[in-house]
């Protein structure tokens, strides 16, 4: 059992960190592309220096998801070899796809839009960020194609004691694929929004380029809006599809111990007590859990207790619980994050209404929005927290435990190794980078091309402070 | 052929690219601290490679997941199996690739040092990693009745296999030596050949060296015979021109004969493994095998239509990227990395 412990907190950590990166990989790509464009239609070249100025930073945080992408590739085989031989028929497919289709797709084109600024002409360099926006965002459908296979098995059969495709259209039209990959990709935009106006507010309220910095925060915000918006009205939709296929996830999200009465309140907080299965404090919306899940003022939810009797009964015997503190509050900081977010872009579009002069006066608000860029994060991970742990005890829902999917033959002591030394790498790579973003973020575009136009002679120079050049 | 024996042929594809692009990217990071004496010599090194390099790792990371795919076990076996030599690939492979992005956002002279170091070493492992892993895939490794490897990291080791290391290293420095010639102009050019010169020497006596010792290590000689096929006679005349086309300077022609090297050996290793992926030194019985390692029919045949139809297209626009930094990186110029 120590060392599923480690197996999953290795796991956990190098996938919780390399989904820092993503969202924002994502939905600065998309912005990026929509600020060449712009330059591109409107001949204005504002736009070039604002993409190449969001390109810089994008540039950094793409690094970091590269390669800790190249680990999550791999650590199915290196901790998950039991997993791997069990799913692999059904869930290599999506990663191999991904991998053939989005990873070359980006990667090149990422190489011809950084180094072809000169090189390529004006319309197929905008079509170079275009394929790496839509590369990324190809990822992210296939891997969340694998993911949804976890949380709702479609399109297999057992065979062997394996599970084994027999039809891809079915892993394709997962419904539970249908709602999760739009939740994660818009909250990907909604991140790249955030980051865009929360660094743009610093340059409006410091009043450096505040025409472009108006116009970035302008394109932000709206999309930051729309994408801020759906990412709420899907995430009902997942709640909802949730009830029928991991009602034990939605239970616990709830910390509903016992079915709810017919008319299921919504609970706004609650003091857990996993030992004796109750909450002892517990404040609640009347009728709100019941309009979340079936959209009506009635309807009972099922609770854990009736859930785990009837797992036991269909799976054998066992605890099917996940941690109920875990999922019950990872789901409400998620939406106390989203919320809060609707709420700023709404804000925040009827300020980006009227002149950038006056924009950039809106001083409470733009002081606000630099610490708002936390909140997508907060999002985005808590999200994954609660979707994963809420799984618990399954890998594959209802067909492989996680604690049967380890690898037999990597000892505590090797997965010792490898978490603290990918732990330790990923907490300098984290150092590094809010170092360099920072460093850049105050540079701003006026000296985009600072660090990488230098005199070379003086590099020179002072590298070899001894050489007589 | 049936689908197994494509899906191996896939992934030998996609090994081989992998070694033959990302080998003269290893290369050129390994040179970089030796040709490149001032800070801008180094910089035109690695921004050479700059818009390739990204892309030309995506091969790996193809192979493995195209193992996933088709070879469920062959992907579970190997990467539990050899963990640490894995865990030492991707922290290279990872400081690696955040070395060139980073190496030069700022002028701080430390910063610079560091970053080159990593790129350096980052550069170096992963060809003696994986000239180490190719070794023992051919030699075998104790593998049990339920495909599990219960060996040790040392039990990879052995002078076999650091000889596969070695060798892999010295043709990823001749192949990354011989692109330099391709992408540079001016001094660093004729330094990138004449290094080349004498790496070519070093790599054909490893080369030569390693394929003699493979007879006793490995079950080839059993499998081939005498006469070993086209393949690696092919491989081992392509190496053996190599350094006539140098000092003639016929630069290009160099570099594609060292890609037709290190392609028909990736390719004769595969081959002699076939339809072995991976041998039990326990016993035979115990061999992972492209049929008892894959996935059901109904997949690899959805894997094939996707496969088919995704490489030569990305194929195509890779080429492309070629085509658009085909001049040479000469001093003086602007440089993004």
């Amino acid at each position: 059992m120590w060392v599923v412990w480690l197996d999953r907190w290795q796991f956990g950590i190098t996938t919780v960190y390399h989904f820092l990166f993503v969202p924002l990989t994502i939905g600065l790509a998309l912005l990026i592309s929509v600020m060449e464009t712009l330059y591109i239609a409107k001949k204005d070249s504002m736009y070039r220096r604002m993409a190449q100025f969001w390109g810089k930073l994008f540039l950094i945080n793409f690094a970091l998801g590269v390669v800790t992408g190249i680990m999550q590739e791999f650590q199915f085989g290196m901790n998950w070899s039991n997993y791997s031989r069990f799913v692999g028929d059904v869930f290599g497919a999506p990663l191999a796809i991904e991998s053939l289709a989005a990873f070359f797709l980006e990667s090149a084109f990422i190489g011809t839009w950084l180094f072809g600024w000169d090189k390529l002409s004006p319309k197929i360099h905008l079509f170079s960020i275009w394929m790496v926006a839509l590369g990324v965002s190809l990822s992210a459908f296939w891997i969340l194609t694998a993911n949804a296979f976890m949380q709702e098995p479609t399109g297999y059969t057992i065979k062997n004691g394996r599970a084994s495709m027999n039809s891809f259209g079915a892993l394709l039209m997962n419904p539970q694929l249908s709602v999760e990959f739009p939740h994660v990709w818009l909250g990907a935009i909604t991140t790249g929004a955030f980051f865009v106006a929360g660094v743009s507010a610093y340059y409006l309220l410091r009043r450096r380029e505040i025409k472009l910095f108006a116009h970035s925060f302008r394109i932000a915000v709206y999309t930051g809006l729309i994408s801020s918006v759906l990412v709420a009205v899907v995430g009902h939709a997942q709640g909802q599809l949730l009830i029928h296929t991991q009602p034990m996830k939605m239970a616990a999200s709830e910390a509903l111990w016992h079915t709810s009465p017919y008319h299921a309140p919504w609970s706004i907080f609650a003091w857990i007590d996993s030992a004796h299965q109750r909450n002892p404090i517990d404040i609640e919306i009347p009728y709100g859990l019941s309009i979340l899940s079936y959209n009506h003022t009635y309807g009972a939810v099922p609770g854990m207790v009736e859930l785990q009797a009837k797992y036991v009964r269909q799976y054998g015997p066992g605890n099917y619980l996940p941690s109920v503190w875990v999922t019950f509050w990872t789901f409400r900081v998620m939406v106390l994050a989203g919320s809060l977010m609707i709420f700023l872009a709404l804000y925040g579009a009827f300020r980006g209404l009227r002149d950038d002069e006056w924009l950039a006066k809106r001083r409470t608000y733009l002081r606000f929005m630099p610490w708002a860029i936390a909140l997508p994060y907060i999002a985005n991970s808590t999200g994954w927290i609660m979707t994963e742990m809420g799984r618990q005890p399954w890998a594959v829902m209802g067909l492989l435990k996680t604690s049967d999917g380890i690898s037999p033959t990597v000892g505590a002591p090797l997965v010792w190794m490898t978490l603290l030394g990918f732990g330790a790498v990923y907490a300098a790579f984290a150092v590094v980078d809010v170092y360099l973003f920072v460093k850049f973020i105050r540079k701003g575009p006026d000296s985009d091309q600072g660090p990488d136009e230098m005199d070379a002679k003086s590099t020179v120079l002072r590298l070899n402070p001894t050489s007589t050049q | 052929m049936n689908l197994n024996s494509l899906w191996f042929v896939i992934i030998t594809i996609l090994f081989t690219g992998f070694f033959v692009l990302e080998g003269f990217d290893f290369g050129v990071g390994i040179l970089t601290p030796f040709l490149g004496k001032t800070d801008e010599e180094r910089r035109l090194l690695i921004n050479s490679i700059g818009p390739f390099w990204d892309a030309n790792e995506v091969w790996f990371i193809s192979a493995g997941a195209c193992m996933f795919a088709a070879f469920p076990d062959w992907y579970a076996t190997l990467f539990s199996g050899f963990y640490v030599a894995l865990f030492v690939l991707l922290l290279a492979l990872m400081a690696r690739g955040v070395a060139f992005e980073f190496r030069s956002k700022l002028s701080h002279t430390g910063w610079r040092i560091f970053w080159d170091f990593a790129a350096f070493v980052g550069s170096l492992l992963p060809p003696i990693l994986w000239g180490v892993a190719l070794a023992n895939l051919m030699k075998g490794v104790p593998i049990d009745a339920h495909m599990n490897y219960v060996g040790t990291f040392w039990d990879l080791i052995s002078p076999f296999t650091v000889l596969g290391g070695v060798t892999m290293a010295l043709m990823a420095m001749l192949h990354g030596a011989l692109f330099l010639t391709l992408r540079l102009g001016g001094a660093i050019r004729e330094k990138a050949r004449s290094t080349a010169k004498k790496i070519g020497v070093w790599a054909s006596i490893a080369m030569f060296l390693f394929v003699i010792y493979s007879y006793s290590q490995t079950d080839l000689f059993q499998k081939i015979g005498l006469d070993p096929g086209s393949l690696p006679v092919l491989a081992g005349m392509a190496l053996l021109s190599v350094p006539f086309l140098i000092s003639t300077k016929h630069d290009g022609w160099a570099f594609i004969l060292s890609a037709v090297t290190i392609a028909c050996s990736t390719a004769t290793v595969f081959y002699d493994l076939y339809p072995r992926v991976m041998i039990s030194s326990l016993n035979r019985a115990y061999n992972l095998t492209i049929y008892n390692a894959a996935s059901g029919h109904y997949s690899l045949t959805v894997m094939t239509i996707v496969a088919l139809t995704l490489l030569p297209i990305v194929l195509v626009y890779q080429t492309w990227t070629y085509w658009v930094f085909r001049r040479r990186l000469e001093p003086g110029g602007h440089l993004d990395y």
